[in-house]
This record gives structure tokens, C-alpha cells and sequence, in this order.
């Protein structure tokens, strides 16, 4: 059987206390709280590791650490046991494995985006930056692999990462270690905790930046400390304007493909969609090409499901959604479209298949909502409320070109990333900072003088 | 003595007017009269489970053996315990559990005369007097920094963790003060205040021989940190497993066999552990498997039958000296089915 260790700064630990993953697939090392305290106290060391580089240096070898990642060590083995493990479909599992490709071969212009063009090695730059933190810690989630590009840039502004994978999901972590180390980068830039609530809070508490994944009660925790950045639900919308929306039918497209790319695990992936109008049209029209998906064995090039790792949280997600329904003013469009129930188990895997809820308004329970499976709730508002009632927003893709109404978006606050125009909200620009900006968090800058 | 000597004894000592306390010679006329149903360790399971509440209910009078009559007596209450605590009243029972245990620890981990520092629950636990008479009798004096356990208990509870971390900080600071400013050589304390002493001090370089250790659950993985981390592998390591109504059971060195994993022997015959089937506590499990903690008492001070223990552990086989069983791996009663708060002690 497969055994993952913990990296201590670069070194495996065999631990005593090991969890076993699906279908005993693997082992996993548990740590706990103390060892990443103790290890904490040497990260001088580890940044003194990367430091010996140039920040060109770190984007050339993670350039390096890309191809491994995708090509070297039996890609085809981390393709099928991830799938295993997760219930990602290896068709999901090779798209974020190219993802992950893609911010890696682009780092160059990853950093260029998030410092705004800043030249970090030129010296005599009249910006100076200094870092707020010795290394970046990291509390990551199981839901999908792509989610750990989120980090990676870290490394090539010289800060060490201290990772507590997600249970069923150390692979990706792990397996982008490996391809750093291999690439050239310091093992000891390194360290990988699997470990309980307790260690997760030593890594929150003790590393000087941390982002943190989870359920809108973890980031509601952690709101308000800035050394802290939150990723829970995203709240993703597509909004479509009054000026648009008799064209509507020719943005299905980008509508399921915003709401059910990468199975609907992302916080990127719209759970809501929001017109002026023809609600009911476009909810139908959602549901006829949605409904059909079924799950398909996770080896088949089409699957676009992916099962639950962990069932229970699939039956709670169909209940919730249920009960949901039981509040007058929602219906599941799905339904005529599915032939079926939405829970399903195939080939012992459990999945619920796609959801289109159409809401008679934004206070129904159902049309603000996001689920680890394509789900959406679609609500009919008139272009002028909706912004007052779209709420939070990680991405909102606008579909307008009413220049007066992208100003007012422009000027939301409740936005974090804004796409004018029929873009997918999965869509990833390398220049633009994706969630937060990784540089303005682990560096500060200051004005600096020399003569 | 052998053991079923030395338990008539003690059922005689209980049961017989001129010496027992009021509440077994109470007892024996309402159920059965020990002194003639109990003639051997089998025996023992006659009497049901002792009911904590008894030591919670009763005015400590109750359990005053004739024999120690107008005797003050020292009266013990039990750890974390919030609400009205369990009380056990002795005399010197914790001398002479804690003169036996001073020859189980090596003068190189505890040189004789070397000062102690015992950082943990003070107050009206056995545990405060009974460590300084260890200390005592091995020559040595004992610096003392308490900790609450149930203000920690009470913090935790109400997912105040922010509270509960600020109190341990300002317990931990103490010890710091003391072990900085004052020649130490011993040390007791729980594991976690072990592990955040640690964090602030190098024990061995402020002069940390020997740690003797106790209260919480100590799994194989943590010992193992414990051992190889916090002290380095240089400083002596003495895991026990006690409380103030059984006293202490002490371990044995590991082995590399032993994997980390820390079997306790009980005190016996002052105190007898069996870890039982909790559906049926009647049955012992296999070695190797599972089970609750029960613990019967048995000194001339007090008398505790089948007191089911609010543990668990994996029964062991008797290992020299010990010619009884072992308890290994103590943790709270039902820990992989539920959440506990053990907190800091």
C-alpha cells in the first residue's frame, strides 16, 4: 500500500498514526500540533533557502516544476488514484492537472499581474517591498485539485509554504513538492502536515499569512484578521443585462459552462444566475442540457460528474435541497429533464446529478446557494435591484454593454473578480491576480530611499 | 503477602464493626455481609459497581474507617471535575503509593537532593502533597505552579479557546520564571503543559533530568514526540497513569517492540485495574483488545469496588516485575465515538 509521509521542512516523517484513504488506497502520516510548532521555529531557514535564488531563477524552475508535474512519475498512476480517492472523473483530473500546468509554465506572467509589472530583482527599483511573513501556511481543502494553483506562486516570491492537505486530497500537494524539489527548488521550502483541527490552528495561529478553505462557519471565524485570507463559497453569478438578455440563447454556453465546468466544484463555478427577465425560458433551457447528465465511469472521456468522496455529504446536500423545495416559490427544473432521482449511486461511487432550481425570488433558501456538485438557482430581477441584492460575489460575469450599468459594477464592492461580457466565471487570466492577490498579501511595500 | 491474603484482609478491615466506616458496615446489612461471600479475587465481582455519586453525596464522615476515628483526615477531590467534585479522605495512603513509586525512578533522571517543579493542578487534589512527598523522600524540595483544570475545562467547554490559551500561557510563564531563575532538576507535570514549556525553554540546558508524567491521554504517536522531540532524547521520561482514587500506576521503560505504546501497572494489591467488556463488565476482554477501565481500591484508608472508570485502554499481559495485567494506551471512555475535553490536564 501507498504511504504518504508528512515533510518536515523537507523531511519525510513516518508517523505512528496513520488514516487510511478510500478503499485503502493509501496511507497518510498524521502530525500532530507540536511537531509543526517545533518545525515553525527553523522557517528562517527555509526562507534563507529560497533567498539564494533570484526571483527569475524561481520562475525558470518553476517553469521546470510544471513539466514534472504534468509529464514525470507515473502521471497516469496520480490521474487514477486522485480520481479514486476524490471521485474526480481522470478526464477533471488531467483538465486541473493542466491547469496547474498552466500557472506553473506562466509564472513569469503570474508575478508580473500580481505585482503590477514590478521588476523584483532590479535592485535600484524606486519600489521597495519588504515581507510581512517567513512562509505562507495553508489549511487546503479535498474539493479539487486546480485549487492548490493558488499557492504556488508563493514559491517563486521566495516564501516557504506549510501545507495541511485536505483529508482526501494530499496527492496534488504532495505530488507539486516532489516536482519542486525535483525541479531544484530547496527541500526545505517544504512542509507538508496532514493533521487534525488542532494543527490546522497552529499553522492559522503561528505562520504570519495563512489561507484558510472551508464552509462559510471556518471563514467566518477567521474574518476581520488580516493575517488570515478566507476562501469559503464564492457565490459565483452570471448576471445578464436588460440590454442582453433577447439574446439569451446565445449564452447558454458560457451559462453551463460556468455552472458546471469541473463538475461544479469550484468556488468559481456560478450558483446563481441572475436576469431581467425569461427566467423561465432560460431555466428550461438550462435544465434540458444539464438534466440529462449521468454519471459514467470515471475512466470515460466524457465523464463530467464527479462522486463524493464522502457519501454522507452527498445525501445531507440532497436533503438540504429537499427541504429547500418545501419553501413555496422554488421549483427543480432538473427533474423532467433527469428521469430520475438526483442522488444516484454508480458503480459504488455516489453522485447527485445537475440541478437548475428556478427561485421566484433572491429570499428563497435555494437561490443563493452553492453545492460541491453543478447546481444552480435562477432568479428573475430587473437589472436595476439586482446589484443591491447579489450579495458577496467571487465572481460575477456580467453580460452588458450598457456602460452606465458596468460603471455602477465596476464600483461594487460586493465583487471581488468582475468579467463584462459573455466570458465563463471559471475563466483564468494568468495577469490578473486570481483570488486575493498573493503578493500584496505576503509583501508590504514601503517607501524607500538610498543614496 | 500474596493478593488474596492481602484482600481478605482489607475486607475484614471494612467490614468488621470495630474498624470499618460507617458507610460499608451500612452497606453489608442492606446486601451481603463480605466477610463471608468474599474469599477470593473471583469473589470480588459480588459486589456491583461503586456509584461515584457516593463520594459526591456523602459528608466525608461516611468513610472514616473506626479505626482512624478522630484522626484528622486529608480530603481529596478529583481532577477536572466541574459541579460538586468527587471527594476521597486519606491519611497516608498517597506516602506510601508515592515511597514505592520514588524506587521506580533512577537517581540519574532524579538525583537525590536536586530540586523539583511540579507545574499542574494543585489544590484540593492528592496530587500536590503526594509529589512533594516524593520529592521529600528523596531528599529534594518542590517548587509548585498551579493550573486549574476546571477553569480550563469550563474555557473549552464554552469554546472560549482564545481564554483557555491565554490561562496555559500564564501558567507556562511561571514554570519559565521558576526554571530559569531556580536550579531544577525534576519535573512533573501533564503533557500538554510539558509540550508548551518546551516550546518556550530547553529543558535540558535549564537543567531538566527527569520528567515525570501524568493526567491526560498519551497516545503512541504523542509519547513519541514527547520522547524524541520535547526531550530530546536525553531527559528521562516517566508516564503514569493515576488519579486520586487509585493513586498511581506506573510504566515500564519502552522497548522498541513497544512501539511508543505505554502500558500502565497498577499498584497492586492496593489498587487492581481489569479492563472490561463495557456491555458486560462482568468479562475482561482478550489481551490486546479494548475496554473500559474498572478499578477497585483496596487499602485500609479506603475501600473501592468495581469503580468503573470514566477510561479506556487495551488490556496487556503481565510483564516482569509485574506479575498482573497491564493497562495500555489510557483514554477517555469512548474518545473514537465522541468529542472530549481533556483540555490541559
Amino acid at each position: 500500500m501507498t504511504h504518504i509521509p508528512a515533510l518536515r521542512l523537507g523531511r519525510p516523517y513516518e508517523s505512528l498514526d496513520k488514516i487510511g484513504l478510500k478503499d485503502s488506497i493509501a496511507t497518510v502520516s498524521q502530525v500532530n500540533a507540536g511537531i509543526i510548532h517545533k518545525d515553525l521555529q527553523k522557517i528562517a531557514a527555509s526562507r534563507a533557502a529560497l533567498k539564494k535564488f533570484s526571483f527569475a531563477q524561481l520562475i525558470e524552475l518553476c517553469g521546470r516544476a510544471g513539466d514534472i508535474f504534468l509529464n514525470a512519475n507515473d502521471p497516469q498512476h496520480y490521474v487514477e488514484t486522485l480520481s479514486a480517492t476524490s471521485g474526480l472523473p481522470h478526464v477533471l483530473v488531467r483538465r486541473n492537472m493542466q491547469r496547474i500546468h498552466g500557472m506553473l509554465a506562466n509564472m513569469g506572467q503570474v508575478l508580473r499581474g500580481l505585482t503590477r509589472g514590478l521588476d523584483l530583482d532590479d535592485k535600484t527599483s524606486p519600489y521597495c517591498f519588504n515581507p510581512a511573513t517567513d512562509c505562507l501556511g495553508l489549511v487546503m481543502p479535498s474539493n479539487s485539485p486546480a485549487v492548490n494553483s493558488l499557492w504556488l506562486p508563493a514559491i517563486a516570491l521566495r516564501i516557504p509554504v506549510i501545507i495541511k492537505p485536505g483529508r482526501d486530497e494530499p496527492w496534488t500537494p504532495y505530488r507539486l513538492i516532489q516536482s519542486f524539489i525535483a525541479a531544484g527548488i530547496p527541500a526545505e521550502a517544504f512542509g507538508f502536515y496532514p493533521t487534525d483541527h488542532e494543527g490546522a490552528d497552529t499553522i492559522l495561529r503561528l505562520c504570519g499569512r495563512a489561507l484558510v478553505f472551508g464552509d462559510k462557519s471556518t471563514t467566518d471565524k477567521y474574518a476581520g484578521n488580516p493575517a488570515i485570507q478566507t476562501h469559503g463559497p464564492g457565490y459565483s453569478k452570471v448576471l445578464i443585462g436588460a440590454d442582453q438578455i433577447e439574446r439569451w440563447p446565445e449564452f447558454l454556453d458560457v451559462l453551463v459552462d460556468s455552472i458546471a465546468a469541473n463538475s461544479g466544484r469550484s468556488c468559481l463555478c456560478a450558483s446563481t444566475i441572475v436576469v431581467p427577465s425569461y427566467a423561465d425560458e432560460i431555466a428550461d433551457a438550462l435544465a434540458k442540457r444539464l438534466g440529462p447528465i449521468a454519471p459514467m465511469p470515471p475512466e470515460d472521456e466524457n465523464a463530467s460528474l464527479s462522486a463524493f468522496a464522502n457519501p454522507r455529504m452527498a445525501e445531507a446536500i440532497d436533503a438540504g435541497i429537499e427541504q429547500g423545495l418545501a419553501t413555496p416559490g422554488a421549483v427543480d427544473v432538473t427533474a423532467q429533464y433527469r428521469g430520475g432521482p438526483r442522488l444516484v449511486n454508480f458503480q459504488g461511487g455516489t453522485y447527485l446529478r445537475p440541478v437548475i432550481v428556478r427561485c421566484d425570488s433572491f429570499a428563497h433558501p435555494l437561490a443563493n446557494k452553492e453545492y460541491l456538485f453543478p447546481y444552480a438557482g435562477i432568479v428573475e430581477v430587473s437589472q436595476g435591484k439586482m446589484l443591491e441584492q447579489i450579495g458577496s460575489s467571487l465572481v460575477v460575469t456580467a453580460i452588458t454593454r450598457d456602460e452606465c450599468w458596468i460603471e455602477q459594477l465596476m464600483e461594487s464592492s460586493h465583487i471581488e473578480r468582475l468579467n463584462i461580457g459573455p466570458i465563463s466565471t471559471m475563466k483564468i487570466s494568468w495577469h490578473q491576480p486570481h483570488e486575493g492577490n498573493l503578493f500584496e498579501f505576503l509583501y508590504k511595500r514601503r517607501a524607500f530611499e538610498r543614496i | 503477602m500474596n493478593f488474596d491474603a492481602h484482600l481478605l484482609e482489607i475486607i475484614k478491615w471494612h467490614f468488621s464493626p470495630e474498624t470499618g466506616c460507617p458507610f460499608w458496615l451500612d452497606w453489608a446489612r442492606k446486601n451481603f455481609d463480605p466477610c463471608k461471600e468474599i474469599r477470593s479475587s473471583a469473589d470480588m465481582l459480588k459486589f456491583p459497581h461503586f456509584q461515584d455519586e457516593w463520594l459526591r453525596d456523602l459528608q466525608p464522615e461516611a468513610w472514616v474507617p473506626a479505626a482512624f476515628k478522630g484522626k484528622p483526615f486529608n480530603i481529596f477531590e478529583t481532577g477536572g471535575t466541574t459541579g460538586m467534585p468527587k471527594q476521597r479522605i486519606g491519611w497516608n495512603d498517597y506516602k506510601t503509593d508515592y515511597e514505592e513509586f520514588s524506587g521506580k525512578i533512577s537517581d540519574e533522571h532524579f538525583p537525590r537532593g536536586g530540586a523539583w517543579l511540579m507545574v499542574g493542578p494543585t489544590g484540593p487534589r492528592r496530587l500536590r502533597l503526594a509529589i512533594e512527598h516524593l520529592a521529600n523522600f528523596r531528599g529534594s524540595s518542590c517548587y509548585f505552579i498551579d493550573l486549574d483544570p476546571r477553569w480550563v475545562k469550563k474555557a473549552l467547554t464554552a469554546k472560549d479557546f482564545d481564554h483557555a490559551r491565554a490561562y496555559m500561557d500564564h501558567v507556562v510563564e511561571q514554570a519559565v520564571n521558576i526554571l530559569k531563575n531556580r536550579k531544577v532538576a525534576g519535573l512533573f507535570t501533564t503533557p500538554k503543559l510539558l509540550e508548551a514549556l518546551a516550546e518556550k525553554i530547553n529543558l535540558y540546558e535549564t537543567g531538566i533530568r527527569g520528567v515525570f508524567c501524568g493526567g491526560t491521554t498519551m497516545a503512541p504517536q504523542y509519547v513519541r514526540f514527547i520522547i524524541e522531540e520535547v526531550l530530546e532524547d536525553k531527559i528521562g521520561f516517566y508516564p503514569t497513569y493515576g488519579n486520586t482514587l487509585m493513586g498511581l500506576a506506573a510504566s515500564l521503560p519502552l522497548r522498541p517492540e513497544d512501539n511508543y505504546s505505554i502500558t500502565y501497572y497498577a499498584p497492586q494489591p492496593r489498587a487492581i485495574l481489569r479492563v472490561v467488556n463495557p456491555q458486560k463488565t462482568d468479562e475482561t476482554v482478550p489481551y490486546g483488545a479494548w475496554g473500559r477501565v474498572e478499578l477497585t481500591t483496596l487499602t485500609k484508608e479506603f475501600f473501592m469496588p468495581r469503580f468503573l472508570e470514566r477510561d479506556e485502554a487495551i488490556r496487556r499481559e503481565p510483564r516482569a516485575p509485574y506479575t498482573w495485567d497491564g493497562v495500555a494506551e489510557v483514554r477517555p471512555f469512548g474518545a473514537m465515538e465522541k468529542t472530549i475535553v481533556e483540555g490541559v490536564y
